[in-house]
């Protein structure tokens, strides 16, 4: 159970205090940070190697970390069941291959399909969970694993044999199971940025990219925007009589009010970043390096998909839903007694996060290209629970926030580390062990400071 | 009316059934009765394939056996089992480097990693102790991280041997070849084998002799291998089920016991519970030591990098299998669950790949019935809001 540091008023925290505070919330945010540093001054790699990697794997991976947070915020943790939901969207894949369906109404009729099989299985390992309390992030590994089993059965048996096929392309020479690899790339272009109408590659990617500097500086000018809105949004409220509960106003209100001096600080902030994005996407000013920086391009369907996400997350934990979600995360017990169906509100923050990231397994795969059918979905369980505890989350507490930094670093030190690894010790393997050590590492040691914090708290 | 009185208590039995932790032995047993049965009518050679089961038994009986004191102390399936594995295969390359053949060899790998998997379960156990509650995924995850870690040094270990190192390059191989030097050296010694000659449906009876003669004298052109039993073998593994559970016997083994079946009553008894747990942590650390030191020269080979990485999952199932729970665990439950399971996944690679031959469905078999059984103990443990 994470408190909020509640200070008696009137107490004053020094700067030092603060600081000090902040820094033990964040140790594991700061030693990874530190080791980023360290990686990429060893790997020595050029800026727009490193910055075209970490954009791809960007709006490759933020949208499986983000489905991660509600079943944090309802109390179940961190849930390493995401594999099953990612099987969903793989599921879901194949079918439309099978119709050989492509481009855009292919790519939705993925989507639509993950909800339906994300439903039905996040029911399922919601109610498995409520079985295993106490013990629900080793149940919900596990029960990946089981459910990779069954995935296996149907994808190396079952399809074919028992069910058929109708495009032959996708199942292996003897008719029984699938290729290991089923290629998702369209052969008919309908842009420039590799959205086709036949293949399933880029269908998302591919409608519409920016280049960085542009984005940055359309960001920018929202953002100033926005907390010009916040800044004044007494008057506005009180102008145009929104109605208190509304969807608007649950987005208006901020979730700790901030001092008007927050704001002020971000719209200089926002308005630095402006002009220099301004500057050099439409004047062309900087070095060369960074003109050619900013010839990358972001998928911005794909981050705005991810915003959308974000944005759930925030608006949700305002509504009555999001209210039961906190309360069952903070003490079961409790809420049952005061009336929430505390199993039900368990088996939707699961359901939910399958759907989430099957959608988000989708978004990866698009942009991947290739559907490793037996490898895809195993380690994204793994990569984004880590990769979230590395943003300085923890069991019970996660935020958007967290998600964004945690897949920066996280996979900062993915791009970096076999390089590394090779200028360190003329070994790129070195690198490859090391980032899984820390991945596993990072994971051991959250869970094992919040058992031992929960532990000394039962204690005493 | 009687008639339904019967139907309620048949199902009230069935519901209690359902949820002992015996259940899962007796699914697994007729999965197993059926795979024989298709054996058979397939007309696979079923002693043969009983005697294979034995051999797969022998190998990893003693990993399985690692389970009982960790659960027995209260903290549960040790999930933390590669650490163990880690100081075994250490103490075994050390021994390889030294030069050492034949059981000196054997004796000497244990010897070395003795010490080390003390340590590291004793450091291991104090872990686990501040966690409780939560020992099943740190120690899994402590598990992945260090056999990460021991990546690198498998790497950077200054080992010479022609053997192990690559001959281009650096590091340790990834599997290095106990061929020459301790393979099968328990498995052969006193070991019953029996061929017979394919002409005339003679048999032949062989003891003592090794795979390298049966190979070199009993071409299979000629002869059939019928069945073989690693006489020497099993007699260690029931000196060292006897050893257990004298200690189990002995007033440590009591208090161990006691502590974890209810922490809270041991320690108002005076029982130091947390001592406990360290004792049935190191001891099961050590076990997995010596568990793949005889899993090793079983197979032939040592495995390292990522292979100790999921060396968990298969013994933790094995034991729940036998009919343990994750709080109470038996060495009956041990040699039950190891038979049952490594039966279960022996015959039915032969008997499923004859049906189908394409994929490998002894193996998704095997990841069902690992993770299901695993899940199904798991559901017994929480529930209480």
């Amino acid at each position: 159970m994470e408190q909020i540091a509640v200070k008696p008023n009137g107490e004053k925290l020094t700067l030092k205090m603060r600081f000090r505070e902040w820094f033990i919330e964040n140790i594991v945010m700061i030693i990874f940070l530190s080791i980023c540093i360290a990686g990429i001054i060893i790997a020595d790699q050029p800026a727009y190697f490193l910055i075209t990697q970490l954009l791809e794997r960007i709006s490759r991976n933020t949208f499986l970390v983000l489905a991660l947070i509600i079943p944090v915020v309802a109390g179940m943790g961190l849930n390493f069941s995401i594999i099953i939901g990612a099987m969903a969207g793989q599921i879901a894949v194949i079918i439309a291959k099978n119709f050989n369906i492509g481009g855009l109404p292919g790519i939705t009729l993925v989507m639509v399909l993950c909800v339906p099989l994300s439903i039905l299985f996040g029911i399922m390992i919601g109610r498995l969970l409520n079985k295993t309390r106490g013990q629900e992030m080793i149940a919900s590994m596990i029960v990946g694993f089981f459910a990779n089993g069954l995935y296996q059965f149907l994808f190396l048996f079952l399809v074919g044999l028992v069910i058929p096929i109708a495009n032959k392309d996708i199942l292996l020479q003897s008719g029984i199971g699938l290729r290991n690899s089923v290629d998702m790339a369209g052969v008919i272009q309908a842009n420039a940025d590799g959205l086709t109408t036949d293949g399933l590659k880029y269908a998302i990617d591919g409608i519409w990219k920016m280049r960085i500097f542009n984005m940055v500086f359309f960001y920018g000018i929202m953002m100033l925007a926005f907390n010009s809105i916040m800044l004044l949004r007494k008057q506005i409220v009180s102008k145009i009589a929104i109605k208190s509960g509304s969807v608007l106003s649950l987005i208006l209100e901020p979730a700790e009010p901030k001092a008007d001096r927050a704001y002020r600080i971000r719209l200089i902030g926002y308005g630095i970043l402006t002009a220099v994005a301004f500057a050099i996407h439409y004047l062309g000013m900087g070095s060369t390096e960074l003109k050619m920086i900013s010839t990358i391009k972001f998928p911005m369907v794909t981050g705005l998909l991810i915003a959308l996400l974000a944005l759930f997350n925030v608006v949700i934990q305002k509504t009555k839903l999001g209210q039961d979600f906190r309360s069952v995360g903070q003490d079961q017990h409790v809420s049952k007694v005061s009336g929430i169906d505390v199993d039900k509100v368990r088996v939707i923050a699961i359901t939910l996060s399958t759907i989430l990231a099957a959608w988000g397994q989708v978004i990866m795969l698009q942009n991947v290209g290739v559907l490793n059918t037996f490898g895809s979905h195993m380690q994204i369980g793994m990569f984004s629970v880590a990769a979230l505890l590395v943003g300085g989350a923890s069991v019970t507490r996660a935020t958007n926030a967290q998600a964004f930094i945690g897949v920066i670093l996280f996979h900062t030190l993915f791009i970096v580390s076999p390089t590394a690894g090779k200028t360190l010790f003329g070994d790129p393997q070195i690198g490859e062990f090391f980032r899984a050590f820390v991945a596993y590492g990072v994971i051991g040691l959250s869970l094992g400071l919040y058992a031992w914090k929960r532990a000394m708290g039962k204690a005493t | 009316m009687e008639l339904k009185d019967k139907q309620i208590s048949f199902k009230e039995w069935w519901r209690q059934f359902a949820a002992s932790s015996s259940f899962p032995r007796w699914i697994i047993t007729l999965f197993f009765v059926l795979v024989c049965a298709l054996a058979i009518a397939q007309g696979l050679q079923l002693p043969k394939l009983l005697s294979d089961t034995v051999v797969r038994f022998g190998m990893n009986v003693i990993l399985v056996l690692a389970m009982v004191p960790a659960i027995q102390s209260g903290i549960g399936p040790n999930f933390g089992l590669p650490l163990g594995v880690i100081a075994g295969l250490v103490g075994t390359l050390v021994s390889f480097e030294m030069g050492l053949v034949g059981l000196e060899g054997l004796i000497m790998a244990n010897v070395i990693s003795l010490p080390i998997s003390i340590i590291v379960g004793i450091v291991f156990g104090m872990m686990l102790n501040r966690v409780k509650g939560s020992e099943m995924i740190v120690s899994t995850y402590t598990g992945f991280a260090i056999v990460s870690l021991m990546s690198i040094f498998w790497i950077f270990m200054p080992f010479k041997h022609p053997e192990m190192v690559w001959p281009l390059g650096r590091g340790l191989r990834n599997v290095v070849s106990l061929e020459g030097i301790y393979s099968k050296i328990l498995s052969d010694m006193w070991s019953i084998k029996i061929f017979s000659e394919k002409a005339t449906g003679k048999l032949i009876f062989l003891f003592d002799k090794t795979e390298a003669y049966t190979k070199a004298n009993f071409d299979s052109t000629l002869y059939v291998d019928i069945f073989a039993i690693p006489v020497f073998l099993l007699i260690i593994i029931a000196l060292m089920c006897f050893a257990l559970w004298l200690f189990m016997q002995s007033k440590v083994g009591i208090t161990m016991k006691a502590s974890g079946d209810n922490p809270r009553f041991a320690a108002a008894s005076g029982i130091n519970v947390d001592r406990s747990r360290i004792i049935g942590t190191t001891l099961s650390t050590v076990l997995a030591g010596i568990g793949i030191t005889i899993f090793s020269q079983s197979y032939g080979f040592i495995q390292l990098y990522q292979a100790p990485l999921n060396a968990a999952f298969p013994a933790v199932a094995a034991i729940l299998i036998g009919g343990a729970s994750a709080k109470s665990a038996k060495i009956s439950h041990v040699l039950i669950g190891t038979f049952l399971f490594n039966g279960l996944l022996v015959i039915s690679l032969p008997a499923l790949n004859a049906m189908l031959p394409e994929g490998n469905l002894s193996e998704v078999l095997r990841l069902i019935v690992q993770n299901g059984v695993i899940l199904y103990a798991l559901t017994k443990i929480g529930g209480e809001s």
